[in-house]
């Protein structure tokens, strides 16, 4: 059975058993990596074309060529199209480069990102078929695979983040409210996704994203994200800032957004297993305590933006330790069971709601019933991922 | 895994520290959970009680503290007949959406396995609070530790909606099984209840004379229940109001006065078999039809009633409980009979209308418990009775004397009428079976 989605249809390729394990990372090239043809990937600034769009399961080889004026990345992401099983980075104007990927049956996407920020370019279906090839990876090798691939997916995210943000505050800097309040729900996704790993920077996530009641005099004043929000959702009595402090807050929120995006792409940033087992966790928590309630976007209710975001973050990051988990003996093929079919239940009650791409009702429409019956499937879901850490660590960890 | 069994707490000191010798203190705790297990088996039974072993049931009741411990398994559900204990947090669920036949099975041998467990004061699991792994979070939330049984019961029942939905579906294959005797209940005049505190699919009654033990099993019974069933109302209750045993002292209720004088006690076992026990030959015989309400009490404006008008209503003297018609608490009430000052009873009062005597004899048998759940808005204490009464068949008890106090009750000036609910409650379950199993026979 496959579990699926939050964007309908994306985390087939997550929850099909397939082992994505990704060996040939840049710097970590097998001895005899081709089996047959290299496919080519022609990039320009604004295209993203793969000389295929099937291979065979087993060692696949792409032989990148960037002709574009700016620095540039090649991704493959899981079906889910967020999830990253492969990419290479930093591919300059004029450069070949070869990348070698080991790829099991399935569907991913092919994408390119122009300058590594922003959203991908020429994203295009990918289908492996063919037997399994799986490699008998040991469990350090499944860790290892997790972990770069978790930063694959933070980095890309951040990259993502970076001109939403920018196009949101520019609208609300120029004074475009109506633009700008379209654009808060969606400029805060890509934030969501990965916010304990910002609240990982430790001061930096309340200057992003620091609700009003949590603003004090003496510690974070109420600025970033939420302090825009009631601007642009002024409550009656309220005066919205002027343009002058409209500035300042944009200019602030771009600046910490920016410099979130640095730090994850610093080369001595990391995480570790359980980071991301516990990221997952984390984000779950987020949505129970905070997002349920609806007090994270007071003002503009958009809350379903958030919550969706949040479980999305949550689903990469389950799926990125699911094959370890699956393989902690019973105990983890019946906890990733459990997992897979709660997941798929919450995704599709919220499928119900609307999605990132058309746009979800506000969250005051919805009944004390619709809330309990989403409340209780995140607490569903919860039960069994808050034993994902210790099965993916195992006992005799830390 | 002794390691998880939890530290009885100093039993020698908290058992009858006023009444009972520190050395005997020990022999009494057994005794006691000896006698109360006898006082069950005789109500169970249907033998007679004898002098001595009344006596002994009396030794148990006074000493029925926190080391007493009833058993999950037996004929009937603890938690009925069972001396009432101080004590109460009810938990009423909806099964989730989605939820199957299987799912529902599995959660109700969790729920059992876990009461077992529970009843016996051990943690929920036997890893429970501290002896798991320490990456994982804990089986058992661990505010129970050190605290021993505290006479726990754990009492489950049956919402009409596990036999068909709201919507008419038999999600589970069982519309076919439910109870005659599980009716809708009708509204009754002066109903004002809120959906927020009525109905459930499931029921949970956590009677214990430590309310953080009655706490805990309620709290991780419903964490094992997520994903199947989600709490749709609790309520906690103290002062039990209720005696179930002769040798139990009639607590009062937040109006002051001592209430269910006149319940069915463990020891009238005739009336108990047949107006508690469900009878026949079905999957409910040896179960129960619980009905819950909770009433609020307008208790301000009450405070501020003459005594001799809140005498009057209730049917009874405050301070003895005894009835207006004259004697002592336990004098029956003689109707149209002047009492010693030369009051009569109101027929209309509170005890006149609730009376067997016209009710054509139908009896309940009550646990009910005061509550008082903060303030509302207006500053008044949100306080009341949470009203539990199993019996036979509600059709031939609770509805007809519902129906009787909602119409002319004197005592409705001061009360709501806010929750209801109704479940089946099955006999209890056999060592190796899920309570319930009959349900799906």
């Amino acid at each position: 059975m496959s579990v699926s989605t939050i964007r309908p249809a994306r985390l087939v390729g997550l929850t099909s058993g397939a082992a994505l394990l990704v060996l040939a990372l840049a710097g970590c090239v097998p001895n005899n990596p081709t089996s047959g043809e290299a496919l080519t990937v022609e990039i320009t600034d604004t295209t993203c074309v793969v000389s295929a769009n099937t291979a065979q399961a087993g060692t696949v080889k792409f032989s990148a060529k960037n002709t574009g004026s700016q620095v540039n990345e090649f991704e493959i992401l899981a079906a889910d199209k967020l999830r990253i099983v492969g990419e290479k980075e930093n591919i300059t104007p004029g450069q070949s480069v070869d990348y070698v990927t080991h790829l099991e049956p399935g569907t991913y996407y092919t994408e390119c990102k122009t300058g590594m920020v922003g959203e991908g370019v020429g994203t295009t279906k990918f289908t492996v078929t063919g037997k399994s090839a799986k490699v008998d990876a040991s469990k350090q090798q499944q860790i290892d695979t997790a972990v770069t691939n978790y930063i694959g997916y933070i980095k890309d995210r951040t990259a993502a983040l970076v001109p939403a943000v920018k196009e949101f505050t520019e609208a609300y800097r120029s004074g475009d409210d109506e633009k700008a309040r379209a654009l808060f729900g969606p400029a805060r996704v890509n934030y969501e996704r990965i916010e304990p790993t910002a609240e990982a920077f430790g001061d930096l996530d309340p200057k992003i994203d620091i609700r009003e009641g949590d603003a004090s005099e003496d510690g974070v004043p109420f600025i970033g994200f939420h302090r825009i929000e009631k601007d642009l959702w002024a409550p009656a009595g309220f005066t919205p800032s002027d343009p002058a402090g409209r500035a300042e807050l944009a200019d602030g929120l771009e600046q910490n957004i920016q410099k979130l995006y640095d730090l994850v792409h610093e080369p001595k940033f990391t995480v570790s297993l359980d980071d991301i087992s516990n990221g997952a966790i984390g984000l779950l928590d987020e949505v129970a305590t905070s997002k349920i309630t609806g007090e994270e976007d007071e003002f503009s209710h958009t809350d379903l933006y958030d919550f969706q975001a949040n479980v999305e973050g949550a689903a990469v990051a389950y799926g990125n330790v699911r094959d370890i988990a699956k393989a902690s003996g019973a105990d983890g093929a019946k906890l990733v069971e459990s997992i897979d079919a709660k997941l798929d239940a919450l995704n599709k009650m919220l499928a119900t709601y609307g999605s990132l791409d058309t746009g979800f009702v506000a969250y005051n429409t919805l009944t004390t019933d619709q809330v309990k019956e989403l409340s209780d499937a995140i607490n569903a879901l919860s039960e069994p991922l808050s034993k994902l850490t210790h099965t993916v660590l195992g006992v005799s960890s830390k | 895994m002794t390691g998880t069994e939890r530290e009885p707490a100093d039993t020698s000191v908290t058992a009858s520290p006023t009444e009972t010798p520190s050395e005997i203190a020990a022999p009494t705790s057994e005794v006691s959970r000896r006698g109360l297990l006898g006082l069950a088996g005789a109500a169970l039974g249907g033998l007679a009680l004898g002098g001595a072993g009344g006596a002994i049931t009396a030794t148990a009741v006074a000493a029925a503290d926190t080391t007493t411990q009833y058993p999950f398994y037996g004929e009937h559900q603890s938690g009925i007949v069972t001396p009432t204990q101080d004590r109460l947090h009810f938990a009423a669920y909806d099964i989730t959406p989605g939820t199957t036949r299987a799912d529902l099975i599995a959660l109700l041998e969790d729920w059992t396995a876990a009461a077992d467990r529970l009843t016996r004061g051990l943690d929920v699991s036997e890893t429970g609070a501290v002896g798991g792994p320490a990456l994982a979070p804990p089986d058992d939330t661990g505010e129970a530790q050190g605290l021993p049984a505290s006479g726990l019961t754990l009492t489950f029942g049956f919402g009409p909606g596990v036999f068909t939905d709201a919507h008419g579906n038999d999600r589970f294959g069982l519309a076919s099984r439910r109870p005659a005797e599980l009716v809708d209940l009708p509204t009754f005049a002066g109903d004002a209840l809120e959906e927020a505190s009525s109905g459930g699919d499931l029921c949970i009654q956590a009677c214990a004379n430590d309310p953080q033990v009655a706490v805990h099993a309620i709290r991780n019974l419903s964490r094992i229940a997520f994903g199947r069933a989600s709490i749709r109302w609790s309520q906690l209750g103290f002062g039990r109001t209720s005696s179930t045993s002769k040798a139990q002292v009639t607590e009062r209720n937040l109006f002051g006065f001592k209430d269910g004088t006149a319940n069915i006690t463990a020891e009238e076992t005739d009336v108990v078999n047949k107006d508690v026990w469900v009878g026949g030959n079905s999957w409910l015989t040896g179960g129960s039809i619980l009905v819950a309400r909770k009433i609020r009490m307008i208790i301000e404006t009450w405070d501020r009633t003459s005594l001799d008008e809140q005498e009057h209503v209730m049917g009874r003297a405050k301070g003895t409980g005894a009835p207006l018609s004259g004697g002592d608490e336990f004098t029956p009430v003689r109707f149209h009979h002047a009492g010693p000052d030369g009051r009569k009873l109101a027929m209309d009062s509170h005890v006149a209308l609730a009376h067997p005597d016209h009710n054509h004899g139908a009896r309940l048998l009550r646990r009910g418990y005061n509550f008082v759940d903060g303030n509302d808005q207006l500053g008044r204490l949100n306080a009341g009775l949470f009203f539990l009464a199993f019996q036979a068949d509600p059709r031939t008890a609770f509805i007809p004397i519902q129906k009787q106090l909602g119409h002319s009750d004197l005592l409705n000036e001061y009360i709501r009428h806010v929750g209801s609910a109704i479940f089946a409650v099955p006999p209890g379950a056999k060592p190796g079976e899920h309570i319930g199993a009959g349900i799906f026979g």
